[in-house]
């Protein structure tokens, strides 16, 4: 009997849903880091990954290569995220939870506007960020684009984990979302701190957008949509308090749906975001805090 | 002689009002009546989600979810039935209301942002149900009044006649529909104004004090939720009777947001800018195309609005109007 | 060179949460070198007072550090001149470590080589911080953590310290030890203080001079030796 099961198969499948599920990782860690500085979920990140795609894929359009444009889009992302921080959210900084939720939720529309202004409907597709070739390892076939997805999302995850651990920035950066109040007594200048979180959270988002689009053959406005979703559910799985836990969350989120999705006739291809979002509300259910939270802190 | 006074400002403000509902049909075209109709529906969301969220402080992404279940059963007691479309709106309150109660109940574990989390996934996976349970639903196909069940309709001819008075069917529905919503807001202001409304108000200001004031926090909490979802089922069963049509992208999650949002421009915890809230959700797209046709124009404009409107006024429609009338309200209920 | 050498200088100050006003005019100053303290009961205003000097709620009236008006800096940037705020209640940033607390302590200093020296001479008062370097802060005992603020106060080599209720939740012990170290401070580094206390017997005990204060005003001031035998402190702050 086990030596009739596909290993391989599994294997694959197994491989595609890391890839899947790493690029929801991005995003995941975005919300997170949001979350953390600031209490809020903001759901217009996967607006603005999806705008970030569509400047790169402009950039490309002008000459440039896949990656001088994505390291372009990250840059110009980052001050975009910080921009829309000091513009929007800034206002709002102390109100109550519910309306810089809406504000996140009109930031959908107006993002959602500003990518339908600059860009024509035409479709459109971004080159492919790694070859197309397939690799075998252990006889078995890999596509390069997965695995160069998840090394790409890894190292990326890692070095904001430097950044967050090592340096005096992170430091600033993890007191402000701990405690404002007293670290602006230390001299922390909060305010651009939880900038600069929105700037590394777009920018996440950004990389999460440029990884996610080569693999369709185009898109359009709606390409960063069910991304938001897997990552919101990612990010709930492994607890909305906890990097570590959106990235783990999302990583066995994918591999799950794609599991499920490939074994599992009845859930097949039309049900793996309702798989997903079952999870959100079986996580929340039973545990709200999810795998790597603390039992959830009220803030008062 | 003051108190005389304020309770006859207040009668004048009520008359005016159901002034104002009776003869607006017959100062708009009457298309325009039918649009109204559709502000009425958003309306009735928005009361019943002001008591859950305005007043209780839970806050809720699924409320179209909620309108969902309340517009398909009006349109299956329509369709597979065979109901006259207008009585099938208490069932279909009922129906909504008791999965609000289902919902409050785990609701009582989750706080704040996990709450909203919870409830938006709940709305996202709406669709995907109703086009799954395809025997009861008529899957993406939907339900559709005139294909299949034409004399259930009210209003089918063009005309409608009750108690000896005839008027068009777009009329009918206005009256129908903001009839039923005044009356539903007068009953949300009589439970506000009531105990329940003290209980309500002490768990969102705070639930470890209202706990040990002895208000039990489960029962007023899943009440709340199974109250506006009777609501939301209301309005969503006047959204399947308007459209004689219901299908699974009638209610997507952009309905839940779109509540939520009128609740909030109308004032969350006060009552009177609602009407106002429900004016904004409904108008604002069509205002917003006016302005520009440009593609993304109305979708910017539309975004930049409520953001605007929620910066600007935090209290909503109904803190400025308490604003405005503090001199009124502050020289008629103090002592001199 | 301005006429006096007061370091810190209130002049009527007011400040408010919102629409209550706490504070309705302070008048006090401190001079370089010396320790002072603020007495008065819950709710007189003393930590009202250390939060209009550091920029926490929004005061008017004049507020003058080393001649300077400070009266419109944010506390960011009072931070940055010199004047080091332990709130009540510690203000340990619990979910880092000893080490990272430390050194947020020098986080608006450049001098790098400056702040190693500094962080061995702030060892060298608590040396039992070093054991605990990498522990997380908010496993600390109330006592370590009051210790740990003042260490990481210690950090920015601030001009001024500002000590907010150092002994609330403490043993008298550990309290002891804390007002010990402080006076200490005062003495080998200079360092300058003004300490908020409602324990009036140690807050006299460990200051020169003090400022009573009475719903948000300055009731009675002078030096801690007399106002210790004024009537109205003993039976009001001092229980006999």
């Amino acid at each position: 009997m086990l030596l009739a099961f596909d290993w391989s198969q599994l294997a694959q499948q197994t491989v595609i849903g890391l890839s899947s599920g790493a690029l929801w990782a991005l995003l995941a860690l975005a919300i997170v880091l949001i979350y953390r500085s600031t209490g809020v979920v903001n759901f217009a990140q996967g607006e603005m990954a999806m705008l970030s795609t569509f400047v790169a894929w402009s950039l490309v359009h002008h000459g440039l290569s896949f990656w001088e444009a994505f390291f372009v889009t990250v840059a110009l992302s980052f001050c975009g995220g910080v921009g829309i921080e000091r513009a929007v959210i800034r206002p709002v900084e102390r109100a109550p939870v519910l309306t810089i939720v809406i504000v996140t939720l009109g930031l959908v529309f107006v993002v959602d506007g500003i990518a339908r202004w600059g860009w024509t409907a035409e479709t459109k597709s971004l080159p492919n960020a790694f070859s197309t070739r397939p690799i075998q390892v252990a006889g078995v076939a890999f596509s390069i684009q997965d695995l160069g997805n998840i090394a790409v999302s890894l190292g990326l995850v890692l070095l904001i984990g430097a950044l967050f651990r090592y340096t005096k920035l992170g430091l600033a950066l993890r007191a402000a979302a701990i405690n404002p109040q007293e670290s602006r007594l230390l001299g922390v200048r909060v305010s651009w701190m939880i900038a600069i979180g929105w700037g590394l959270a777009a920018a996440l988002g950004a990389v999460a957008g440029m990884l996610t689009a080569p693999a369709l053959a185009s898109f359009d406005q709606n390409l960063m949509q069910p991304v938001l979703l897997y990552a919101l559910a990612g990010a709930v799985l492994g607890g909305l308090e906890s990097p570590v836990g959106a990235v783990v969350g999302s990583l066995l989120l994918g591999v799950f749906v794609n599991l499920v999705g490939t074994y599992v006739d009845w859930v097949g291809n039309d049900l793996r975001l309702p798989v997903a979002l079952a999870v959100i509300l079986g996580v929340l259910l039973v545990k709200p805090a999810g795998l790597f939270g603390q039992t959830a802190v009220r803030r008062v | 002689m003051k108190r005389a006074l304020g309770i006859a400002v207040w009668l004048l403000a009520a008359a005016a009002a159901v002034a104002v509902f009776l003869l607006v049909p017959h100062l708009v075209s009457d298309f325009h009546s039918r649009d109204l109709a559709g502000a009425g529906v958003f309306f009735i969301a928005i009361v019943g989600l002001n008591l859950l969220t305005g007043y209780t402080g839970q806050i809720s992404l699924g409320h179209g979810a909620l309108m969902a279940i309340g517009g398909y059963t009006t349109a299956a007691l329509v369709v597979h039935e065979h109901w006259r479309d207008v009585w099938t709106i208490p069932l279909a309150g009922l129906a909504a209301g008791i999965v609000g109660f289902l919902i409050g109940i785990p609701a009582l574990r989750l706080s704040g942002l996990y709450l909203a989390l919870a409830t938006f996934a709940f709305a996202v996976a709406m669709p995907s149900l109703l086009k799954k349970f395809s025997g009861l639903t008529g899957g993406s196909q939907g339900l559709s009044f005139l294909e299949s069940s034409p004399f259930q309709v009210t209003g089918l001819k063009g005309t409608v006649t009750v108690l000896g008075h005839t008027t068009t069917a777009n009329h009918f529905l206005y009256y129908l529909t903001w009839g039923i919503g005044l009356i539903g807001l007068a009953i949300a202001w009589l439970i506000v104004r009531g105990r329940f409304g003290r209980a309500f108000r002490a768990i969102r200001d705070s639930e470890a004090a209202a706990a040990s004031a002895g208000v039990n926090l489960p029962l007023y909490k899943t009440l709340a939720f199974a109250l506006s979802g009777v609501y939301a089922g209301v309005a969503g069963s006047l959204f399947a009777i308007q459209s004689e049509i219901v299908n699974p992208l009638s209610f997507t999650v952009l309905l839940s947001i779109l509540i939520v949002v009128g609740a909030v421009v109308g004032g969350l915890g006060s009552l009177p800018g609602l009407v106002l809230g429900a004016l904004f959700v409904k108008y604002l797209p069509s205002l917003a195309a006016h302005v520009s046709t440009r593609p993304g124009a109305p979708d910017f404009i539309y975004g930049a609005a409520i953001i605007l409107v929620v910066i600007l006024l935090p209290g909503g429609a109904g803190g400025l109007l308490r604003r405005l009338f503090a001199p009124l309200t502050t020289w008629l209920y103090t002592r001199p | 060179m301005s006429k006096s050498s007061a370091l810190l200088e209130l002049e009527d100050v007011e400040a408010r949460y919102g629409q209550v006003k706490a504070l309705h005019g302070v008048t006090l100053d401190v001079t370089e070198g010396e320790i002072v303290a603020v007495l008065g009961a819950n709710g007189a205003g003393k930590t009202t007072t250390l939060r209009a000097i550091s920029g926490l709620v929004s005061r008017q009236g004049g507020i003058r550090f080393a001649g300077k008006s400070i009266a419109r800096r944010s506390p960011e940037a009072t931070t940055r001149l010199g004047i080091a705020h332990v709130p009540e209640g510690r203000g340990t940033l619990s979910g880092l470590s000893v080490r990272e607390n430390l050194r947020l302590g020098a986080y608006v200093r450049r001098d790098r080589s400056a702040v190693r020296e500094d962080e061995r001479r702030v060892l060298g008062y608590f040396p039992w911080l070093e054991e605990r370097a990498d522990q997380q802060a908010g496993t600390l005992s109330g006592g370590e953590q009051q210790m740990l603020a003042l260490a990481r106060a210690l950090m920015l080599r601030p001009r001024l310290l500002l000590l907010d209720e150092p002994s609330l939740g403490l043993a008298p012990k550990v309290v002891a030890e804390i007002f010990r170290i402080v006076a200490e401070l005062n003495e080998r580094e200079d360092l300058t203080v003004l300490v908020v206390e409602q324990n009036a017997n140690l807050a006299l005990d460990a200051s020169s001079r003090a400022y009573v204060l009475e719903v948000g005003r300055v009731a009675l001031s002078g030096s801690s030796p007399e106002l210790r035998r004024d009537e109205s402190v003993r039976r009001s702050y001092l229980g006999y």
